[in-house]
């Protein structure tokens, strides 16, 4: 069984993040960038059908050089392979170019599943994976929170607001997973040590027989106009305690008011 | 902060045990500690992680790596749990004398679960009436056909009762050192019995038990390395490593100490201003923080020695011989001597910075305290150390 973990480099969660004002995108020299704190869950979920099915695992991301340190952290787990796509042609892209570059990469893959994580930290569109999906013509398991792969038929539980259904499709497939799937372990340090000597393949666009007009900020189908910085947090409401008990109902009113309980 | 320049690998590999410590350790510690719980648990994670595997020769299946990263991730865990981090360097001082000292056959046999952290190691070495005398121990082993019988009783074994593989000393010769030879017993072994825990002033989710031997077959093929009379070498060989780690774990522990003292200090509020910003309490921060340095560097300048030793050696297990084994013995206990003192002195200024909470057990200084002392007494007082290390001067002098 052949896995690909298509991961992102994303700027720091814990960072602040800064536009730079002329392209409108994440200026990333700005803050430190990592590997894409969900993709901790698609790894670890490609880790476990490693231990339980033997599958061979291919990280790949779409990125600059710098997004090399990024596929090295992904192998840390102990993945197998790693597969980078770079091309100054792609910058800027939006979604759906973004999901084009991936899907020619895994055109040229040999694959079962493929594992994305749910949202990024960085754009949270949601978009890629059914995108993927989409353009190979394979079944798209959205929202996954429960996967079991028997033979060449996969199983998934896809979350919603009232539960879960469970989906089945075969393979191959794509599937982007919630967080609540799985506990993501650390990498060992045997893994870390390792994730040096792993294979490590890069391709440019022109490998993968896309043409440099289809991705990229020319093609985007999603156009930045403007950005503004998150307004300053708004001042809580202060509920004082002056003994009498009037503070308690003060509390459960707001609790009622904002739907809370 | 810390002076010693980390390569990138090593900087990834420690964050992740900071991550591990800060996240899954610190936080149960406290609640170990009351509970006098030993969380084999967090141990059965450090092994997952590669911990036990780490400063082992790729030969018994180990991760090759320095004495100095070693001591770094002692000293991560001892942060976040003392009682974790002497206990792995316990482990690992138990792999190393098993890993370095036995035959082809006991290393293929009884090593690998070791160094995979499946097992956990403890060592034998003290009795109710050989402490420091470490030579004069009264444990004795005589050989009977393809066993030998062990009867008698070690004091002060860390992991006693909860480990599954110890390195006994007992002797089966003459009186002093070279009648002295080390076994390997496990847990289940016929004729060994564990006494409760000692009831300690601190470190209780780190078990001290007494072993009771009563005629307790061993198989032969456990003495350790096949031949009588080694022991005691084995015994003092696998100090240097000992007390480097404890040393890393003292490290470990002031730098907690500081961060709490630090922490609290810039927070808490007295005559209008951080109690951080007064003279008096910004001299204790700044003496506590100069000697946990100080004893960090000592500390890791003696592991890159034998770093260095090793490496010469073509990865010897042990520095024997090498011209510079007799510093590396030196720098050792210079480095238990002056990494454990800094901790006494480091959790008791803690306290003092935190006052009336820090004598509270809401707040982890009190038990760092009580913990700190613990340090200048096991793998050798520091008045042993402070002989080591005068002997050896007497001598250079010469």
């Amino acid at each position: 069984m052949k896995v690909v973990v298509p991961v992102k480099r994303t700027p720091d969660t814990a960072g602040e993040k800064v536009i730079d004002a002329d392209s409108l995108t994440v200026d990333r020299e700005a803050g430190e960038s990592v590997l894409c704190p969900v993709n901790e869950f698609s790894i670890e979920e490609a880790v476990r059908l490693k231990e339980k099915h033997g599958a061979e695992v291919t990280v790949l991301v779409v990125g600059p050089e710098e997004a090399q340190p990024t596929v090295r952290k992904a192998l840390s787990y102990g993945l197998d392979a790693g597969l980078q796509i770079t091309d100054e042609a792609i910058a800027g892209s939006d979604a759906l170019g973004t999901a084009r570059v991936i899907a020619a990469a895994l055109e040229a893959t040999e694959f079962d599943l493929v594992v994305f994580g749910g949202q990024s930290t960085d754009a949270r569109t949601s978009l890629v994976p059914a995108a993927v999906a989409e353009l190979l013509g394979l079944p798209s398991l959205t929202y996954t929170r429960y996967l079991e792969v028997d033979g060449e038929t996969i199983t998934v539980h896809r979350e919603h607001e009232e539960g879960w259904d469970v989906v089945t499709a075969s393979l191959p497939a794509v599937v982007s997973v919630v967080e609540a799937i799985n506990e993501p372990r650390y990498p060992s340090f045997k893994g870390i040590m390792a994730a040096k000597s792993k294979p490590l393949e890069t391709k440019s666009l022109a490998d993968l027989g896309v043409s440099a007009d289809e991705v990229g900020a020319g093609a985007a189908s999603a156009t930045m106009y403007e950005f503004a910085p998150r307004p300053p947090k708004e001042a809580g409401t202060v509920i004082e305690d002056d003994g009498s008990g009037a503070a308690a109902a003060q509390l459960a009113d707001w609790l009622v008011e904002k739907k809370f309980v | 902060m810390s002076l010693h320049p980390l390569s990138s690998e090593e900087a990834e590999l420690l964050a992740v045990v900071r991550d591990l410590g800060q996240t899954r350790i610190a936080p149960r510690a406290a609640d170990d500690e009351a509970a006098a719980r030993f969380p084999r648990e967090v141990f059965d994670e450090l092994a997952n992680l590669g911990l036990t595997w780490l400063p082992f020769p790729a030969e018994v299946g180990g991760g090759d790596g320095s004495v100095r990263l070693s001591l770094l991730v002692l000293e991560e865990l001892a942060r976040a749990s003392l009682a974790v981090g002497m206990g792995l360097s316990v482990h690992h001082l138990a792999t190393w004398a098993i890993t370095t000292f036995a035959t082809p056959e006991q290393r293929a046999r009884l090593v690998p679960e070791l160094v995979a952290g499946r097992l956990l190691g403890a060592y034998a070495l003290s009795e109710p009436a050989a402490g420091s005398d470490a030579a004069a121990l009264a444990t004795r082993a005589h050989r009977d056909g393809d066993t030998y019988r062990l009867t008698g009783t070690k004091a002060w074994v860390t992991h006693g009762g909860v480990a599954d593989r110890y390195v006994v000393m007992a002797r089966t010769g003459d009186e002093g050192a070279r009648g002295i030879s080390a076994f390997i017993v496990d847990a289940d072994q016929p004729g060994l019995e564990v006494a409760p825990p000692e009831r300690k002033m601190g470190l209780a989710a780190s078990p001290t038990a007494q072993l009771h031997l009563d005629d307790a077959p061993v198989p032969a093929d456990r003495l350790l390395g096949g031949a009588e009379g080694r022991g005691f070498a084995i015994a003092m060989a696998a100090l240097d490593g000992g007390r480097l780690g404890i040393a890393a774990c003292a490290v470990g522990l002031a730098q907690a100490a500081l961060d709490q003292a630090t922490a609290y200090a810039a927070d808490r509020e007295q005559f209008g201003r951080p109690i951080a910003d007064f003279q008096g309490v910004g001299f204790l921060l700044a003496d506590m923080a100069t000697r946990t340095e100080a004893a960090r560097q000592l500390t890791l300048a003696a592991a890159q020695l034998r770093d260095r030793a090793t490496r010469d050696g073509s990865r010897a297990p042990t520095v024997d011989g090498h011209p510079d084994a007799r510093a590396i013995t030196r720098a050792a206990a210079m480095s238990k001597l002056t990494a454990t003192d800094a901790a006494m002195q480091t959790t008791s200024e803690a306290v003092q910075v935190l006052g009336g909470v820090g004598y509270t057990r809401d707040f982890p200084v009190e038990r760092y305290l009580r913990e700190a002392k613990v340090l200048q007494i096991l793998e050798g007082t520091n008045q042993i150390q402070r002989l080591v290390i005068a002997r050896h001067l007497a001598t250079d002098a010469r």
